[in-house]
């Protein structure tokens, strides 16, 4: 299991009830369902991968972010995941409010922009930017509105969105990031993890 | 009907008060069972029929002499393992194989009942088959599913019973009949009424039954089985056994030849009188009025997993009137999944080899059963 996924486990106790929203093919599910004895739950778009979760055993609804997780009550779940899919969304803020609404916290992660080997290639190279996070080019890159990590802490303090607990993801390297180490996490990290509550 | 030596059958002694107002009592209830049930009891699944299926879900069909209606999904080995599973299915009442119908007999006169058969529901028909967990000795089903009028019954099942089911799935159904498919309904059940034959119910089965209205309802229904899509594919434009056009009312076309054989087998299968009352028990079918306008009331007060299935070219029961029973089971915190089966094979597609809803079904079940 990816080392983000071993992260957002350790954000979250046992015994919690989980909104897993892009869950893929369930692979963090199954890790929480099995090791932290989780009420987990599923939302996901692809036919194939609501198809895998299945056939692991996991609850899993086939639906999109944007339009199916108004069904769900305010405050239904204890932590509502969100692992690398905010940027891909036509409208993130909604989104975003959204599983602020339906979990007690959200926890949601973000490639980050602002990694100097993106900020490199585009500087160097002058095309837009792969590398094992962003790993599409432009034309097929199902990324709509990508942000950095320092772009990310400005939009939710703007919002009054309050943040628990925020982890810079660097290889195998995870460090907290906070108000003074903010501009060197974000030129130095590939992924940005945010537990956060409104 | 004939009472064949095939059809086993449960009598009923308990009176069962019906939605309309009458009471039914001493009455039978045709079933037939597939696998065994473990010592636990804890592995049998009721299945539920659709509109024209009876309790031979697999296997052959000693009256019809054809493969049971859901061949493809139970069986040894199969979605729904009868190796691992006990499955018991029922004739619906109302229905024509074996369980209390409009071809029985009233006893208050000694005739056949014909359109005098109590106008029965939904509720009704799983309020009788009830009878078949005391009959086994069945404390919990380990699932109940259906597809069809069969998910409306499942819903039904699990809102009557809610602590009588692990898991419960409901297929390509609705929580209450659309406007469309009561249309639908209403102009199969005219084309029977029309029939000369018919005779106000008071037909003679074996000798001039209302054959031709019941062979256009069913035409006019196997329609909406399908999808736009499956049938160009299927018949396109073929002609049937010609070379060209024969300026005609003959069947020239593939499409028309089939459809004439798929209403001209109906006919010998079933009972014109048992079309009108089931088509009228789904068009009844209202679970969200049943609970006052609020669907999730329905289910608040179980605890099994629900796992829901639609098809994306099922426009009879859209996947849109499936997800209202998921939203609905959401916004209670119900344990429940959810998954649209791309499939080009309409309504049907759940009777039908469709490798991925058969997989996923297989899948929730035998998952399911490990955790159980």
């Amino acid at each position: 299991m990816k080392n983000e996924f071993k992260i957002i486990a350790d954000l979250i106790e046992k015994d919690k009830k989980v909104l897993d929203v892009g869950c893929a093919d369930g692979t963090l599910m199954k890790y929480l369902k099995d090791n932290k004895n989780i009420n987990i739950r599923g939302l996901e778009i692809s036919k194939n991968k609501v198809q895998e979760c299945i056939a692991k055993g996991l609850t899993v609804i086939e639906g999109n972010a944007e339009k199916d997780l108004k069904q769900f009550p305010d405050k239904s779940f204890d932590y509502v995941v969100l692992s690398q899919t905010l940027q891909a969304f036509l409208n993130p803020e909604l989104v975003l409010n959204e599983l602020l609404r339906v979990g007690k916290k959200a926890i949601v992660t973000i490639p980050n922009f602002g990694f100097w080997k993106v900020r490199f290639h585009l500087l160097f190279k002058g095309t837009m930017p792969i590398t094992k996070a962003l790993p599409d080019e432009w034309y097929s890159t199902p990324n709509l509105h990508m942000c950095t990590i320092k772009d990310f802490v400005y939009f939710v303090k703007s919002r009054d969105i309050k943040i628990f607990k925020s982890l810079a993801l660097n290889n195998l390297n995870s460090s907290l990031i906070n108000e003074n180490n903010l501009g060197i996490k974000n030129l130095f990290s590939d992924l940005g993890i945010f537990l956060i509550e409104k | 009907m004939n009472i064949d030596k095939n059809i086993k059958t449960l009598i009923v002694k308990k009176p069962l008060k019906l939605d309309c107002g009458k009471t039914i009592k001493d009455f039978p209830i045709a079933y037939e069972t597939y696998g065994s049930l473990n010592s636990k009891k804890d592995n049998a699944i009721l299945v539920f029929h659709a509109l024209t299926g009876d309790q031979f879900v697999t296997g052959l069909n000693p009256i019809t002499k054809k493969d049971g209606w859901w061949s493809y999904a139970v069986g040894p080995g199969k979605a729904i393992d009868t190796n691992k599973y006990f499955v018991i299915c029922s004739n619906v009442i109302g229905g024509c194989m074996g369980s209390y119908g409009p071809s029985h007999k009233d006893p208050d006169n000694n005739k056949v009942f014909g359109i005098n058969f109590p106008v029965i529901t939904i509720n009704d028909i799983v309020n009788a088959q009830y009878n078949l967990l005391e009959y086994f000795g069945i404390d919990k089903l380990f699932s109940i599913a259906g597809g069809s009028m069969g998910g409306m019954q499942v819903l039904q099942f699990i809102s009557n019973f809610p602590e009588k089911s692990k898991t419960v799935i409901p297929i390509a159904t609705t929580s209450n009949h659309s406007a469309q498919n009561i249309a639908l309904n209403e102009l199969g059940r005219q084309a029977i009424t029309a029939d000369s034959n018919w005779k106000d119910g008071n037909y003679s089965l074996s000798n001039t039954s209302p054959g031709k209205g019941l062979a256009v309802a069913r035409m006019a229904a196997h329609i909406t089985y399908l999808s736009k899509k499956g049938l160009q594919e299927k018949f396109g434009r073929k002609l049937q056994e010609r070379e060209d056009l024969k300026f005609g009312f003959d069947a020239d076309f593939q499409i028309e030849s089939y459809l004439r054989y798929q209403g001209s087998v109906f006919v010998d299968r079933f009972d014109a009188n048992s079309y009108l009352y089931i088509t009228r028990a789904m068009d009844y079918f209202d679970l969200t009025k049943q609970f006052k306008g609020n669907l999730s009331d329905a289910f608040k007060n179980t605890k099994a997993k629900f796992f829901i299935i639609s098809f994306t070219s099922d426009w009879l029961y859209p996947t849109q009137e499936n997800k209202d029973i998921v939203i609905a089971l959401n916004s209670i915190g119900a344990d429940v999944g959810f998954v649209e089966i791309k499939s080009d094979k309409g309504h049907d597609s759940f009777l039908l080899d469709v490798p991925d809803f058969l997989n996923a079904l297989k899948n929730f079940l035998d998952k399911s059963y490990i955790e159980n």
